[in-house]
């Protein structure tokens, strides 16, 4: 420090206080603009981040957040001996497995078949019919899953039935709850999904085709030399981010499908959570058991990135 | 010898691709198609199980009984009035933050960005939240649909990256004109950012009308809730409401299954009519967030 106040010629140094007068000067109707954003992140997100501490107290709403009693580690206890932990663990984790398995290579695929079609019309109407699940709401997702699988008047029930197939009470048999979930989810989201994947194969450049043709490459080869290596980058950010979201689970579409009957393959932490917290009225509780899935999601996001920077020097920061 | 042979698969690799697409076509529409024909079939035809793919007879019996309830035209017009306010309201207070998080010279810009990222990654969750808007007296408003999820930081960060690539030469030189930082908002910045509001516009307002979660946690009162709510009622708790107007002329459960469809035809539609056209703008949307 000292060897650089001699060296350099001298800089008027300013004070905190002045410095920060001036910023704001300066910089006073960004501040005007910018303030009732982070008022509303302070509140609506940063004051339930003040509320969690309850997950360590004994909540009344009498007392309020600060007043109530300390009980430390005793939801969590209280959770982790209790034969649910293990089951929503294993829930969340197959669910995000499924959908690994399914959800993730089907958007690919689309997109590198779709990418083939020469006729650009055909494939114009193609990409927008697959994008229409997309906009329906879950809720009519889900009642569309119910009518057609309905036992008395069901679509596909009355098709089993033709079959020779008896009847099957899909949305009360817990073995066809992932598959129906799985099944739906990917008809919402694979359309959608592949936009990305089409961005990043419109980015490659047409040259090494032209040149990969003059070398005799055929369309698999072109397909396997240039496409795939050309997607690949965007494919593995994606995986990232999707295997660092493998301990969360989009709750709203679960509780409008599942039953006391599937529980046992269907609840997962965050309906847990709801169940026991809003209908159940458990706030401690409830709150120890979301902040332990919270926690389990950051660490899983951390870890994965820093594995990816480790191993292919590609990371999300 | 090889050349033929090549152009022979590529022939047929075409034409299984074409196939596939027509399946991925069939797949996609099915649903909905067999929801519209058995919505504007004779209750009949449907309830004999005649309806495959396209309507048997013709019939609008369900769609009357639908318009004559007071819930749905209610609870329709709850779904447009959150759809239109809450859009007005994501869309002001995502350009209010992210507009100034794109100045580079803005000397908050580093502590306020690390502050909106943080709740990417680590929220307080469901029950704290909950709390919080009851105690502040939202439980069973309008308020609590309109203002807890004001901001998505994603959407703010879709709209950061637009506002970073506007030329800062030429905002420089407004300034050294003498304009103040509002006036470059509103008078380069705006003009400039059409297609990024119309994309906000559009994800907050899809997003709206589809939403039912925080309707299920903060309203009580039918009067208040939109029609997701309702819909899930109709469809999924099947609580009959609507199906007891009907006559009695065919069978009840077979009866209810038509409103269904028609119910799910009248809530859906307005969205897939407009869809298409907004189509590119969802699109960049899309290909904007994915730089980031």
């Amino acid at each position: 420090m000292t060897v650089n106040d001699v060296s350099q010629p001298k800089v008027k140094k300013r004070g905190w206080w002045p410095t920060l007068k001036k910023n704001v000067a300066r910089d006073k109707y960004l501040l005007l603009l910018v303030a009732l954003p982070v008022l509303y992140y302070i509140i609506f997100h940063y004051f339930p981040l003040y509320g969690m501490q309850i997950a360590f107290k004994r909540y009344s709403p009498g007392r309020g957040i600060w007043g109530s009693q300390w009980v430390g580690f005793k939801w969590f206890r209280q959770f982790f001996g209790s034969y649910f932990a293990g089951r929503l663990i294993r829930n969340v984790l197959l669910l995000n497995i499924y959908n690994l398995l399914w959800g993730f290579p089907l958007p690919i695929i689309f997109a590198l078949l779709l990418n083939e079609v020469k006729h650009a019309a055909f494939k114009r109407v193609v990409q927008t019919i697959s994008y229409m699940p997309h906009f329906i709401s879950v809720v009519v997702v889900v009642g569309m899953v119910f009518s057609f699988l309905s036992v008395n008047n069901g679509i596909v029930n009355v098709f089993l039935e033709h079959l020779g197939i008896e009847p099957i009470n899909f949305m009360s048999e817990p073995r066809w709850f992932r598959t129906i979930y799985i099944a739906s989810g990917v008809w919402q989201s694979f359309g959608w999904g592949s936009i990305i994947y089409l961005a990043a194969l419109s980015g490659i450049d047409t040259e090494q085709y032209e040149a990969a043709k003059i070398d005799g490459a055929n369309r698999f080869q072109q397909i396997v030399h240039i496409t795939i290596p050309g997607i690949l980058p965007t494919v593995i950010i994606l995986l990232i981010l999707q295997c660092g979201r493998m301990m969360s689970v989009g709750y709203e579409k679960i509780i409008l499908m599942y039953n006391t009957a599937t529980y046992e393959v269907a609840d997962v932490i965050s309906t847990y959570v709801y169940r026991n917290g809003i209908l159940g009225g458990e706030f401690s509780f409830s709150t120890a058991v979301d902040l332990f899935n919270n926690v389990c999601n950051c660490i899983l996001l951390v870890a994965i990135n820093w594995f990816s920077r480790k191993v292919s020097d590609i990371s999300l920061w | 010898m090889k050349m033929t042979k090549d152009r022979t698969m590529s022939f047929l690799f075409d034409g299984l691709i074409i196939l596939f697409m027509l399946l991925i076509v069939v797949i996609c529409l099915y649903p909905l198609l067999y929801v519209l024909s058995m919505s504007i079939s004779d209750p009949l035809a449907a309830a004999r199980r005649e309806v495959w793919l396209f309507p048997k007879g013709f019939s609008l019996s369900s769609y009357e009984i639908i318009f004559e309830n007071q819930q749905v035209w209610t609870s329709y017009y709850n779904t447009i009035y959150y759809t239109v306010f809450g859009t007005i309201i994501n869309v002001i207070m995502t350009i209010m933050l992210a507009y100034p998080l794109s100045r580079r010279t803005f000397f908050l810009r580093h502590p306020i960005s690390m502050m909106v990222t943080f709740t990417m990654f680590f929220g307080g969750g469901l029950i704290p939240s909950f709390i919080l808007i009851n105690n502040l007296g939202m439980y069973n408003t309008r308020w609590a649909i309109l203002i807890p999820g004001a901001v998505s930081a994603y959407n703010m960060i879709i709209a950061k990256t637009f506002f970073q690539g506007i030329p800062e030469s030429l905002i420089e030189s407004a300034k050294l004109d003498g304009a103040t930082d509002l006036r470059v908002l509103f008078s380069i910045v705006f003009p400039l950012s059409m297609p990024i509001i119309s994309v906000l516009i559009l994800y907050y307002a899809v997003g709206h009308w589809n939403s039912y979660f925080p309707a299920l946690l903060y309203l009580n009162d039918a009067a208040l809730q939109p029609l997701q709510l309702y819909l899930r009622r109709i469809l999924i708790e099947n609580t009959g409401e609507l199906s007891s107007d009907m006559a009695i002329s065919v069978d009840k459960s077979l009866a209810a299954m038509q409103l269904k469809y028609s119910i799910i035809i009248v809530s859906t539609l307005p969205i897939l009519c407009i869809y298409p056209f907004l189509q590119k703008y969802f699109v960049k949307g899309v290909m904007i967030g994915a730089i980031k």
